[in-house]
């Protein structure tokens, strides 16, 4: 609104303008609070001097390093968070590996149960994961598999086939078949099609899949709680979760120091490719 | 023409095994391949006979004649791999103690394994027989027929999709589909904490745990309570974030905002922040003794310990949480908008609000109504949310291994992770399913996606 505008106004209608103005923004304002507020209350934990809940206060009054120097010698965070890391890197490649090639298949190809494997990934994807928790458990028994982070990559790989190939095929159709078709005309087989013309266009959905699926170990709960025992061999999700586990006022501002270390690179990753996710998001909705 | 008054009025017997039974057919119900050897496509032939000659071997390899004694199953002497499966899925074992004991959720997942590939088998076999007698039917009406190459060439043409994609779907037959079965057929076993294998064998109890629920009123009334509060709950959490979101983005649409941007990035936050850290931060604030927030108002209020008030917070917080995601996506669509759909209003003399909700909010809704479902469904099974904010407390006594604020399943993880009730806690999957899926498979027979493939 112009101050031309301003200008033209009668007297109430200025007046209004005013009331709306302070309106609006005493309205964001309390969201921005509201929100803020606990997020600095646990960064300010972090820093605080106590080990309880009472005593610690959202702007820490005498900072201190201390929570994050506890953490490291105290627990076994180092290798939770080295486990996690190499869970989500190696899910994460699993998975645009996986992802992207049963998205191809799918969206560019014909092939004789077809319909039926689109069909029978959508109802699997309306089973609750969780149902067969005690069959993946006796098979990793089995297996030997119990009490190994990295076999988490099994089941995160294997989980997120089903939503994400219906993401990516959603995607796949807004781009012309005629890139696959000069392709086979140049003389390219299928697999040269998929390397050299497809996979360079599904670029940005196969970062959606990348970033999506490389912060699900972080903070999934269930899995590894089922699948590893020993203190060393755990994920950060179940670790944070056991320190404040019933002894919330002793060990609290060690879990705000070590979640800090966890969420703050999230939080900053997510906020940098909101695009992504946004369109990622929204791509698949439409059409999926 | 008699090829096309064929596929006209075939039956549904007719259409699958053909219009009559051939010689060729009826070899190859028999010994797969026969029948095609006998239509002269030898290369075919031999492709559906080595099927049917590994899984012979495969059988023959693994059973006892082969590998000398069995451990652990007795009884089950000279079967091999499919026998003993099918064998261990029927008894679920028959010896406990000892060395040789049988373990019955292993016995039942070799079972499940063998039963699923001979089913890959009978699906084979069906196709074989179905395909030497179409052959010799078609040979008969026209005089030619398909040579092994041709067919070859065809199959190697979709070769390259079943290639790529076997082990995607290796992965889901073990991960995924295999769990599934596993778990319904749990639940009509006695698999709980008195039945707990190794040390003791689990039975079919067929339907006995499903009558526990309609018959024993601790069961019956957790199941009803329980359900109806994951549903209120369900229900409240999506339309909350709904219009919360709605709400965020329209306002902060604006024309009179300024920094859209800087604004928008702070309300997107707690989408950021993982979920787990938010909750257990906000179950330490919302603490009734030591949490700040009482200690900042100088009350003493229960908000996590009292029935009601512990469910009013928990969707509070889920508000807090959920937001984000949908202002988000309300902000990208109302970005988006075809604005000349306004006009039209303004012709008729429609105000700001009139337009909002008579033109904008129909045209968004049917836009977001796929991702709505999926949100609630999402929420119907947010573990999560419960449990790090109260694990289903305050306790209510009248409940079976449930507090006030659990939904189904965090219900079901008690069952299993506490108490050890498989069966109870399989049944309750299989309600979600129920539910969730019948949601689920009404929205997607609607979208495009699914009408076009």
């Amino acid at each position: 609104m112009g101050i031309y505008k301003w200008k033209t106004m009668g007297h109430m209608e200025r007046i209004k303008e005013i009331i709306l103005y302070t309106g609006i923004y005493m309205l964001l304002l309390l969201v921005a609070v509201a929100i803020l507020y606990p997020v600095i209350w646990i960064v300010g934990s972090a820093f605080n001097e106590g080990s309880s809940l009472a005593s610690s206060t959202a702007i820490p009054r005498h900072p201190t390093l201390h929570n994050f120097v506890r953490l490291f010698e105290e627990t076994d965070y180092k290798k939770w968070y080295m486990n996690t890391l190499m869970i989500a890197v190696l899910n994460m490649i699993a998975s645009v590996i996986l992802t992207g090639t049963m998205g191809y298949v799918f969206a560019r190809l014909k092939f004789a149960g077809k319909r039926f494997g689109l069909l029978s990934i959508l109802i699997l994807q309306m089973f609750p994961s969780f149902m067969g928790l005690i069959a993946i458990y006796v098979l990793f028994l089995n297996f030997g598999l119990l009490n190994q982070p990295l076999a988490l990559v099994i089941i995160y790989g294997a989980g997120q086939i089903p939503y994400n190939t219906w993401l990516v095929k959603g995607y796949l159709k807004n781009v012309p078949l005629s890139l696959d078709e000069a392709a086979y005309i140049d003389g390219a087989n299928k697999l040269q099609t998929y390397i050299k013309i497809i996979l360079p266009v599904m670029f940005p959905i196969l970062t959606f899949v990348a970033v999506t699926q490389f912060m699900v170990p972080w903070f999934d709960f269930i899995l590894p709680s089922f699948l590893i025992t020993s203190s060393d061999k755990k994920t950060l999700a179940v670790g944070l979760y056991e320190l404040i586990n019933g002894q919330a006022n002793n060990n609290f501002t060690m879990f705000a120091a070590g979640s800090v270390l966890v969420a703050g690179p999230v939080a900053i990753l997510y906020l940098f490719l909101q695009k992504y996710l946004v369109e990622g998001l929204s791509a698949g909705a439409n059409k999926g | 023409m008699e090829l096309l008054y064929y596929k006209k009025n075939a039956t549904r017997r007719q259409k699958i095994i053909g219009y009559e039974m051939s010689r060729a057919g009826w070899l190859s119900v028999f010994v797969m391949g026969l029948g095609q050897f006998r239509n002269r496509q030898k290369g075919k032939g031999f492709l559906f006979l080595s099927i049917q000659l590994t899984y012979i071997m495969v059988e023959i390899l693994t059973s006892s004649l082969v590998q000398g004694s069995l451990q652990g199953q007795p009884r089950a002497w000279g079967y091999g791999f499919f026998m003993r499966g099918i064998w261990g899925f029927i008894t679920l074992g028959e010896t406990t103690g000892g060395r040789f004991r049988d373990n019955s959720p292993v016995l039942m997942i070799e079972g499940l394994i063998a039963i699923l590939l001979l089913s890959f088998l009978v699906f084979i076999w069906i196709y074989n027989v179905k395909d030497a007698n179409n052959t010799a039917l078609m040979y008969n009406l026209t005089g030619q027929r398909q040579s092994s190459k041709a067919y070859f060439k065809e199959i190697g043409e979709s070769s390259f999709a079943y290639v790529v994609s076997t082990p995607s779907l290796i992965l889901l037959l073990f991960v995924a589909i295999m769990p599934i079965f596993f778990a319904f057929f749990i639940a009509f076993t006695n698999y709980d904490a008195y039945h707990s294998p190794p040390a003791d064998l689990i039975d079919w109890v067929g339907f006995a745990n499903f009558g526990k629920i309609v018959n024993l009123p601790g069961w019956r009334t957790t199941f009803v309570g329980v359900a109806s509060w994951t549903i209120i709950w369900a229900t409240l959490a999506t339309f909350t974030t709904f219009f919360g979101g709605l709400f965020l983005a329209v306002l902060v649409n604006n024309h009179r905002i300024v920094c859209k941007k800087i604004w928008r990035t702070i309300f997107i936050l707690p989408w950021a922040i993982p979920g787990m850290v938010s909750l257990l931060v906000f179950k330490n604030f919302f603490n009734q003794t030591y949490g700040p927030l009482n200690q900042m108002l100088g009350l003493n209020i229960p908000w996590l310990n009292d029935p009601m008030l512990a469910k009013v917070t928990l969707i509070a917080i889920n508000f807090w949480l959920g937001v984000p995601y949908f202002m988000m996506l309300m902000t990208g669509i109302l970005t988006s908008f075809d604005k000349t759909i306004y006009d039209a209003a303004k012709v008729d003399g429609a105000n700001r609000q009139q337009m909002f909700w008579k033109v904008t909010f129909p045209i968004l809704l049917s836009q977001v109504m796929p991702l709505l479902i999926m949100s609630f469904a999402a929420n119907f099974n947010n573990f999560g949310a419960v449990f790090f904010l109260t694990n289903g407390s305050p306790r209510n006594v009248a409940y079976e291994y449930a507090g006030h604020t659990d939904i189904l399943i965090t219900w079901i993880y008690k069952m299993t992770k506490d108490f050890q009730m498989y069966n109870m806690a399989s049944i309750m999957s299989i309600l979600i399913f129920l539910i969730i899926g019948g949601i689920s498979t009404w929205n997607f027979m609607r979208t495009d996606a699914f009408k076009e493939e």
